[in-house]
């Protein structure tokens, strides 16, 4: 199945980035394409940060175990479209001025924000590789918990740069706040079904 | 009533327009270029210019102002449609939308507070109190991106004086419709409706205050504030206000929307300054919608020559 469903959804991943680009070519981008470029990879970003964080407690409550082949190309657009978001920041927003990037991200806090969003996001893309799993053992699953800094800081990004319409951010924090504490209560059970924390391989993947 | 086709408006006054869509078209593609080449799709000609819909009706007899300047004006596309008029939805291509429907008539204007005679004025009333003149000004948001305007109005002192306000009017307020059922965006209260907003008296009496109620040689469009708003060029474009429906002279200086909704972001006064950020981002330059790179933003918006004389000895880092 994943044969035929893997590059189907390959391909649905790149629909927002051909989206733009056909817009881009039809004048479909507005007024401030630059601006439009920005909100819509930030959006995506977060998209699938999002989507990547429910493969988990979507493939537990479905039994639909198959799931988890798809998180990591999930987790790796998130990544990918957070490259497009800080290179239209760093090329088309500020051209390259290293001086002003860095007193931005100093100064302004919904910078601050992004940037560690990102930041803590590379670790998790270098280490995605089968090799770097088996090598890494269980202090892959450690490290790769960062997705959860990584969201909310990304969603704190989004809250803190907002003029005064919250309504999207918070859709934002809403469902990352549903999906962090999936994993909180997903814990205390499975906590207290194995007091003595016996290994149990299918369970601690599922937790990640 | 006149509904003219866009060639026959404006052909030789604000000619540049297919240099500028030319301009922006190459601007577009640099833009998308990394786009592209990342998924290998190769660059292809742009098709179809966007066309420029003039949907309002002439204004007649508009002089010209030496107060305009000869910035390419931005397209009317735009200016209509990348619109801050939360009222109508806060999204930037909402209004366009939601307002398209808007009644701007009957339209009353209260004049109240510090004046010898409160009155209720009509809008056709306020439009006929002075000769129509265009004054392409250029107008800086807040958020860091300008547009060039060809507005149509008088100052806002041809009004105010008629109105005689009485030596205690040291302010004055502006306040924006408050319809629900007409503006759809304030069943949300994003903002403390209705909006409300204000200038010291010598800020208003300023002949480049600009009372407005068209642009482009046409009738103001409903997304852009329609009927009667007023132009503040050398100040944030929050505080030009939009659908204004009252007018009161007052004693103390009044409270603003945005300062409401956010004081140590947005203050009274307002005025483009480069040297002062917001404290969420720095206002030293600004993206002029259509151009690919940042411009250096300023002081006073370029209006310092007619303005700045309103600030001596005022502390403008305090008094944003």
């Amino acid at each position: 199945m994943n044969r035929y469903f893997k590059p189907i959804v390959f391909l649905a991943c790149l629909v927002p980035l051909g989206r733009l680009a056909w817009l881009g070519f039809h004048k479909g981008l507005g007024a401030n394409p630059i601006e439009f470029i920005t909100h819509s990879t930030g959006d995506w970003t977060l998209t699938f940060l999002l989507v990547t964080l429910s493969i988990t407690p979507l493939r537990r409550l479905t039994r639909q175990y198959w799931l988890i082949s798809f998180r990591r190309m999930l987790g790796l657009f998130a990544f990918f479209y957070g490259s497009l978001h800080l290179m239209t920041y760093v090329w088309l927003d500020k051209f390259f001025d290293v001086h002003e990037m860095l007193h931005d991200i100093a100064k302004r806090r919904f910078i601050t924000a992004g940037m560690t969003a990102f930041t803590l996001m590379i670790p998790l893309a270098l280490t995605s590789t089968k090799w770097s799993i088996r090598k890494l053992g269980k202090r892959w699953q450690v490290l790769h918990r960062l997705i959860y800094f990584s969201a909310t800081a990304g969603v704190i990004h989004y809250i803190w740069l907002v003029k005064a319409d919250l309504k999207k951010p918070l859709e934002y924090a809403f469902v990352l706040g549903m999906l962090l504490m999936y994993r909180v209560i997903a814990w205390a059970i499975d906590r207290r079904a194995s007091p003595n924390r016996v290994a149990e391989p299918r369970r601690q993947i599922a937790v990640q | 009533m006149l509904i003219k086709k866009a060639e026959d408006i404006r052909s030789s006054e604000i000619t540049p327009k297919n240099l500028y869509l030319n301009r922006r078209k190459f601007l577009a593609e640099a833009a998308m270029a990394g786009a592209a080449a990342a998924i290998g799709v190769g660059l292809k000609k742009t098709i179809a210019p966007s066309t420029t819909v003039f949907a309002g009706n002439k204004i007649d007899g508009i002089k010209k102002s030496s107060f305009s300047t000869t910035e390419t004006v931005t397209p009317y596309k735009d200016v209509t449609h990348y619109n801050n008029y939360y009222e109508f939805g806060t999204e930037k291509d909402e209004p366009a939308e939601q307002a398209k429907n808007f009644r701007t008539r009957p339209w009353k204007v209260k004049i109240e507070g510090q004046v010898e005679k409160k009155q209720e004025l009509d809008i056709d009333t306020i439009l006929k109190m002075a000769p129509p003149e265009e004054r392409i000004y250029r107008h800086r948001c807040v958020e860091g991106w300008s547009i060039v305007v060809p507005w149509v109005g008088f100052s806002l002192s041809e009004l105010i004086k008629r109105v005689n306000p009485t030596s205690k009017a040291k302010y004055v307020e502006f306040t924006s419709l408050f319809d629900l059922t007409r503006m759809p965006g304030q069943r949300r209260q994003v903002l403390d409706w209705p909006y409300v907003e204000g200038l010291r008296m010598d800020e208003a009496m300023n002949p480049l205050a600009l009372l407005c109620f068209g642009m482009y040689g046409e009738e103001l469009p409903n997304q852009d504030g329609a009927p009667l708003r007023i132009v503040l060029p050398w100040k944030y474009g929050f505080k030009s206000s939009k659908a204004i429906v009252r007018i009161r002279f007052v004693e103390k200086q009044p409270l603003n929307s945005w300062n409401i909704s956010a004081p140590m972001e947005y203050g009274f006064y307002a005025n483009v300054n480069p040297n002062v950020d917001h404290p969420r981002w720095s206002q030293a330059k600004e993206r002029r919608l259509g151009e690919f790179l940042k411009r250096p933003t300023l002081m006073f918006n370029g209006y310092g020559d007619q303005v700045a004389g309103l600030y001596n000895g005022m502390d403008l880092k305090k008094n944003y």
